[in-house]
């Protein structure tokens, strides 16, 4: 039993009773909503934003245009997409779905360019006279070095999506967010509980999904990890040339 | 689509331009809620990522950085509406100083780390130039490092405005006025106009923010600065 610390007249954050007994009742069916809510859209922003950032880097005069719009649809809340986007798919998942996967698109697109134009000109250029075509130069080469650069943004894009499918429960699709709602709107006064473990799901499975993409670049980028090691001695190097100016 | 043309009458409704629930009204009351939550984060966070990027060696260097970071992406995984929702429930009902609270918090880290990230980005050669030439620490810091981070101090300002603008709106749920009513009201009462109006003046807002910040940038930040920052 935890302590209430700071309670409303006497009711604790945290009633282990309330989990023991819905855990596998309302708590799974919002953990399971909010699951499909908030990676529905990484997926569905990905698979438009590399070929929507390839075809920005190749053809560099989309690119303003596109990161115009992105960043203006970036700034818009996401309560007032879900809203406007129930007059087009009703108040369905789709409604929750769509908005998100632009606001992924608009992180994503910028991080695919980026990760691009990352590609030293000498190392495409070797890969040019090592007889590689476009399509293998790209898979083969700009898109590994590209990685680092695109899995920020993605990590970025999924963190912010568990979030905010919660905002979703004000138009009655929102996941975890639904929990809080319940909690808000319980017969007989607030009930803390159901809020606490929807914040509390809510913010592990964003800290797990970040780890396990971060895991996922650091076996994907094997060559970074060496990396790592030369990036330290480069910075001794810097302090003791430092240290020899100093005397 | 025809529901969307449909709200637009919405705005011609009886009523809708006066009065307490008067569309003038609400947009008054967002923006002071808002402009309220963004002076207090911009006077906790502007001075503390000035600092810590300023004091840039040593290991309580290297930690802050990494705090600075660190709470960035923690601030982006906390859901804003069950932050709203248990700070209410813990405190006074009806009150608006503890719904600033969530509101500061959840606008404070993007200011902090973009504060802090632009003045550790200054070129060190500048640095040293502005020492040459007899500044002190405030003025190196005062005349060199903030107006070459000011794009990125620029840019995290307005992260946080927008967040603030989104969070008030969601705020409605729990009693705060301003055009999240609009929305929270409409939905309890099953009119979609009033939810799509709400809407619609929310992304209006939040559009017109970064307008604004568009042409700050264009008018506060020194040319060269400029010219430096846009080949990227």
């Amino acid at each position: 039993m935890i302590p209430a610390a700071i309670g409303t007249g006497g009711e604790p954050l945290l009633r282990w009773s309330y989990v023991r007994d819905n855990y596998d009742g309302p708590i799974w069916e919002a953990l399971r909503e909010h699951l499909v809510l908030s990676f529905t859209p990484v997926l569905l922003g990905l698979l438009i934003a590399l070929p929507l950032g390839l075809a920005c880097a190749r053809w560099t005069r989309l690119y303003p245009p596109v990161l115009a719009v992105t960043s203006v649809l970036y700034a818009i809340p996401a309560i007032g997409l879900f809203v406007v986007f129930v007059a087009f798919t009703g108040l369905t998942y789709t409604t929750v779905v769509v908005p998100l996967a632009l606001y992924t698109l608009s992180v994503l697109v910028p991080s695919v360019v980026d990760g691009l134009r990352s590609v030293p000109e000498h190392v495409r250029q070797s890969a040019v006279a090592m007889g590689f075509g476009p399509l293998r130069r790209l898979v083969q080469v700009e898109l590994p070095i590209a990685l680092p650069v695109v899995m920020g943004g993605l990590r970025v894009a999924t963190v912010a999506n568990i979030s905010l499918v919660s905002v979703g429960a004000l138009i009655g699709i929102g996941g975890l967010g639904q929990l809080m709602v319940t909690g808000m709107k319980w017969p007989g006064g607030a009930y803390p509980t159901p809020i606490v473990v929807a914040i509390v799901l809510i913010v592990v499975l964003a800290l797990v999904a970040d780890l396990v993409l971060m895991l996922v670049q650091r076996f994907l980028t094997p060559w970074e990890r060496s990396g790592r090691v030369s990036r330290r001695a480069a910075r001794a190097a810097r302090t003791e040339r430092a240290a020899e100016v100093a005397r | 689509m025809n529901a969307i043309w449909h709200a637009l009458g919405w705005f011609g409704g009886a009523g809708r331009w006066s009065g307490a629930d008067g569309i003038p009204h609400r947009m008054v009351e967002h923006l002071w809620y808002s402009l309220l939550a963004f002076a207090i984060t911009a006077l906790i966070a502007l001075p503390i990522g000035l600092l810590l990027g300023h004091l840039r060696r040593g290991r309580p260097a290297a930690l802050s950085g990494f705090l600075v970071v660190s709470s960035a992406n923690a601030a982006r995984a906390l859901p804003t509406l069950g932050l709203l929702i248990l700070v209410v429930v813990l405190t006074t009902a009806g009150d608006i100083v503890p719904i600033l609270v969530p509101l500061v918090l959840l606008a404070v880290p993007p200011v902090l780390v973009n504060t802090y990230a632009g003045v550790r980005q200054v070129d060190p050669g500048l640095r040293d130039a502005a020492e040459g030439m007899g500044m002190r620490g405030r003025q190196v810091l005062l005349k060199v490092e903030l107006p070459v981070a000011l794009p990125l101090i620029l840019l995290g300002l307005r992260t946080a405005l927008i967040q603030i603008i989104s969070t008030a709106t969601i705020a409605a749920y729990v009693g705060l006025g301003g055009l999240g009513r609009y929305i929270v009201d409409g939905y309890s009462r099953q009119e979609y106009d009033s939810m799509a109006g709400g809407a619609i003046l929310v992304i209006v807002l939040a559009v017109l923010t970064q307008a604004v910040f568009a042409g700050l940038h264009r008018f506060a930040v020194s040319p060269g600065v400029r010219r430096r920052a846009a080949p990227n």
